[in-house]
């Protein structure tokens, strides 16, 4: 059963609770993307004007380190949302993500949604809360793997 | 367990000068007679060889961190309290051995230490130690395992339990309803009576051992007038106690503290130097020790006293769970005043006070309970 | 409970519970650079003790010294007790220098299982972290062989490396053969690797489970079951019905050393497995 865009940005729980308006205006801001394996969703140092929501597949956030090659701080799978960078200046991506495997995403086209966001500060509060969460999770996510908890006596 | 509990079963009253007949009956039926004695400026439990062996005419002076032994204006033979010492030493072996072990062949073999070689009476026990041994019999003999040394010596154990004509300067038994009058768990129970020119012992027979025991003591019925004295007297010294602790909901108002500021308090005087663990009559705590001699051929497990005071009692992954001198106080307290309610079903504690005496910084038990008490703080709303 | 029942006779008859029983290296098998497994069956020739998921032994090494490890085998299947250790300290060192044929010596099994057979008819969501998925496997093994029972069983894994996941052949065979949801992730990915990287609570959020009707089983180091268990009650499942695995210093394992008291509970009878409700007062709180 092939689900709608507009169902499944309904369905999320990222989107939920948001005003019908704003739901609509988001939804004509998405669009479904495919990426194949290997293949780079965004590369550190691009331009940051979109955001994804991952439908299917593993994404590597990754930074490339001379003479060591990608390394994968963390990856992002099946219902994470991916990319906050297109929301403050310079919008620039400050990591790589590539696809592990065959990826079906949703795209938000950001560039569009910060020009509405600037005018409707009703829907930018929603948007930056929803997002100062993924952050917040992304964060302690990341504290714990710098504890390295299972190191021999971490 | 042989002694049996029956108040006003079967009492006499034995002249003092016929106490050491009684002595002589205990020791003739193979026991190995254990009771106070002076030893380094204290009143300790060791080896009684007679009754001359006794502290006749002292006394103790205590208080916290304070313990000085003084002259009685009589020759009382019981007119102290208590020690250092608690009656667990000779149950509840400080250092045991439980078992060797010998490379074999291709294997090993293991031989178990024997349990029970020895049978101990012990003299002078009070009613806060009768407690403290039931205390100490619900934690290693009623469980899914017993532990088969203790079971043994308890089993065999004969009990001449003395009322306290008097209560110590820590002493709480009042409090915590355990004393000062020995009700069940000993053979004989003597109260000490000096009234005028008589000198006398009021006996309360309470097993056949006992009554055994007592038909080869020159005695003669208890009177009417013997029970008045010894009720007398016990009111007298259950008013009298040095210390009280009011344990109206302890279990629950200990465990909503954890995080009172009085810990802190307590922490900044505690050195964890483990004294009151180890004269406490119930505290069990032992740790285990696996050694070997330097060829390898031999290899033994020790079973050694230990005190959650210590930084290796909680030591896993590298650490100790409890690091800082607050976290092991306020574990101590808790078990013996509000866990242990949980795991037996009573308080650990009996109200001996030794270790307000025998704390070096004189930390008082009671005290730290009043003042969280007294100033508890409304719930803020954590978890 | 009528099985602990059983156990509980079974090691009633034994007269002194501070003795060991010689039981010989079996099997022996590297799982890591610091992690091996042993194999042991009696060396006398009888059968080995039955135990339950969850439970542990007290292992000794001669003139060395005796450590608890859990249990990592099938409860049904058993030739040999298999314990998965880590090298950290003297003694299992000592153990990870013996060799097949050597002798060790084992008291038990001791310890409170995880609840498998009272829970038929839920989801089970295992969440393992490091060498936490050891005393996990007896109850994987559980739900497996009774695998009609249970509705969706997911197995979350966590750990340090690609180099360090544990019992990997037999992750990949139940991922195969029965109807298994396992996700393994790790703390720092290595070049090769090719699945999650991140700490295994942001498995958690989004797994298919239902939370009104599982059983989550949890065992890893304490920070990450702090972790887990907040993800877990975001997730809304009921307190009653998570189960964590806790570790405290243990020298007797028999209730009498004192060692093991983690608030009024002692890990070596009232535990190891808890449920969370029952230490949700202490859980988390210092130095407790």
């Amino acid at each position: 059963m092939i689900q709608s865009l507009e169902s499944v940005i309904r369905q999320h729980p990222f989107f939920r609770g948001l005003e019908e308006r704003h739901i609509q205006f988001i939804v004509g801001c998405a669009k479904n993307v495919r990426f194949d394996q290997n293949q780079y969703i965004f590369r550190e140092g691009d331009a940051a004007d979109q955001f994804y929501f991952i439908r299917e597949g593993l994404v590597s956030v990754e930074l490339m380190v001379p003479q060591k090659g990608p390394a994968t701080v963390q990856t992002v799978g099946e219902g994470d949302v991916l990319g906050w960078s297109w929301l403050a200046p310079p919008y620039r991506w400050h990591f790589d993500a590539r696809a592990l495997h065959k990826i079906h995403a949703l795209d938000f086209d950001g560039k569009c949604l910060r020009a509405k966001c600037e005018e409707d500060h009703d829907l930018g509060y929603e948007i930056l809360k929803r997002f100062a969460n993924v952050v917040t999770e992304r964060l302690d996510a990341t504290r714990l793997q710098l504890l390295d908890l299972y190191g021999a006596h971490a | 367990m042989a002694a049996k509990s029956s108040k006003n079963a079967n009492s006499v009253a034995i002249d003092a000068t016929r106490l050491s007949q009684l002595f002589t009956a205990i020791s003739n039926r193979g026991f190995e007679v254990m009771g106070p004695t002076v030893r380094e400026g204290a009143i300790v439990y060791d080896r009684l060889n007679s009754v001359e062996d006794l502290p006749r005419g002292r006394t103790d002076e205590q208080n916290a961190g304070q313990y000085r032994l003084t002259q009685r204006h009589d020759q009382s033979f019981f007119g102290y309290n208590l020690g250092p010492h608690s009656w667990k030493k000779f149950l509840h072996q400080p250092i045991r051995r439980l078992w060797k072990c010998a490379r074999n062949g291709g294997g090993f073999q293991i031989t178990a230490e024997e349990a029970g070689l020895l049978k101990y009476a012990l003299i002078g026990v009070r009613a806060c130690e009768l407690h403290a041994l039931a205390v100490l019999d619900k934690v290693l003999a009623a469980g899914a395992y017993a532990d088969p040394e203790y079971k043994a010596r308890r089993d065999k154990l004969f009990i001449v339990a003395v009322n306290c004509a008097q209560a110590g300067g820590t002493c709480f038994c009042a409090s915590m309803k355990t004393g000062p009058r020995a009700t069940s768990g000993y053979d004989l129970a003597l109260t000490e009576i000096l009234d005028g020119e008589s000198h006398y012992f009021f006996v309360e027979v309470a097993s056949e051992r006992g009554a055994e025991v007592m038909a080869e003591v020159p005695h003669r019925e208890a009177k009417a007038a013997d029970r008045e004295i010894v009720d007398r007297l016990m009111a007298e010294t259950s008013s009298h106690m040095g210390r009280a602790l009011d344990i109206g909901g302890l279990k629950e108002l200990l465990y909503r503290n954890s995080e009172h500021p009085r810990w802190d308090n307590v922490a900044m005087r505690c050195l964890t130097c483990a004294n009151c663990t180890m004269v406490c009559p119930t505290c069990f705590c032992t740790t285990v020790e696996d050694v070997t001699d330097l060829a390898g051929q031999q290899a033994e497990r020790w079973r050694k006293w230990d005190s959650c005071f210590a930084m290796d009692f909680s030591y896993i992954h590298g650490g100790s769970v409890r690091a800082t001198a607050k976290s092991r106080y306020r574990q101590w307290i808790t078990h013996k005043l509000a866990s242990w309610v949980d795991q037996f079903g009573e308080f650990g504690c009996v109200g001996c006070g030794r270790c307000i005496t025998w704390c070096p910084v004189g930390i008082d038990i009671t005290e730290e309970v009043r003042a969280i008490r007294e100033s508890e703080l409304p719930v803020s709303g954590t978890r | 409970m009528a099985h602990t029942l059983e156990l509980r006779a079974a090691t009633a008859l034994i007269t002194d519970p501070m003795i060991p029983v010689w039981y010989g290296i079996e099997r022996l098998k590297r799982e890591t650079h610091d992690t091996f497994t042993l194999g042991l069956a009696p060396a006398n020739g009888t059968g080995v003790a039955s135990f339950s998921p969850g439970q542990f032994n007290m292992l000794y090494v001669f003139g060395v010294g005796e450590v608890p490890i859990s249990i990592s085998s099938d409860p049904e299947n058993c030739p040999a007790l298999e314990h998965t250790t880590r090298m950290v300290g003297a003694v299992t060192k000592a153990m990870g220098a013996l060799k097949r044929g050597d002798l060790i010596g084992v008291r038990g099994p001791f310890g409170t299982p995880w609840p498998v057979a009272e829970e038929a008819g839920r989801d089970f969501l295992i969440v393992a972290g490091g060498i936490g998925l050891a005393p996990l496997r007896p109850a994987l093994y559980a739900l497996m062989k009774q695998r009609e029972k249970y509705r969706k069983i997911v197995l979350l894994y966590g750990a340090r490396t690609p180099e360090d996941i544990l019992y990997r052949h037999e992750l990949e065979r139940w991922r195969g053969k029965f109807d298994l949801e396992i996700q393994v992730t790790v703390d720092r990915g290595a070049s090769g690797w090719r699945g999650n990287v991140g700490v295994v609570t942001t498995l958690v959020g989004r797994s298919p489970f239902d939370p009104s009707n599982t059983v989550a089983l949890v065992c890893g180091p304490e920070v990450m079951m702090r972790f887990a268990v907040m993800e877990l009650q975001k997730r809304g499942v009921a307190p009653q019905r998570i189960f964590l695995s806790m570790e405290r210093n243990m020298k007797c394992a028999i209730g009498f050393c004192g060692h093991c008291q983690y608030g009024p509970a002692f890990i070596c009878k009232d535990g190891p497995v808890f449920r969370f409700d029952r230490i949700a007062p202490i859980f988390g709180k210092a130095e407790i």
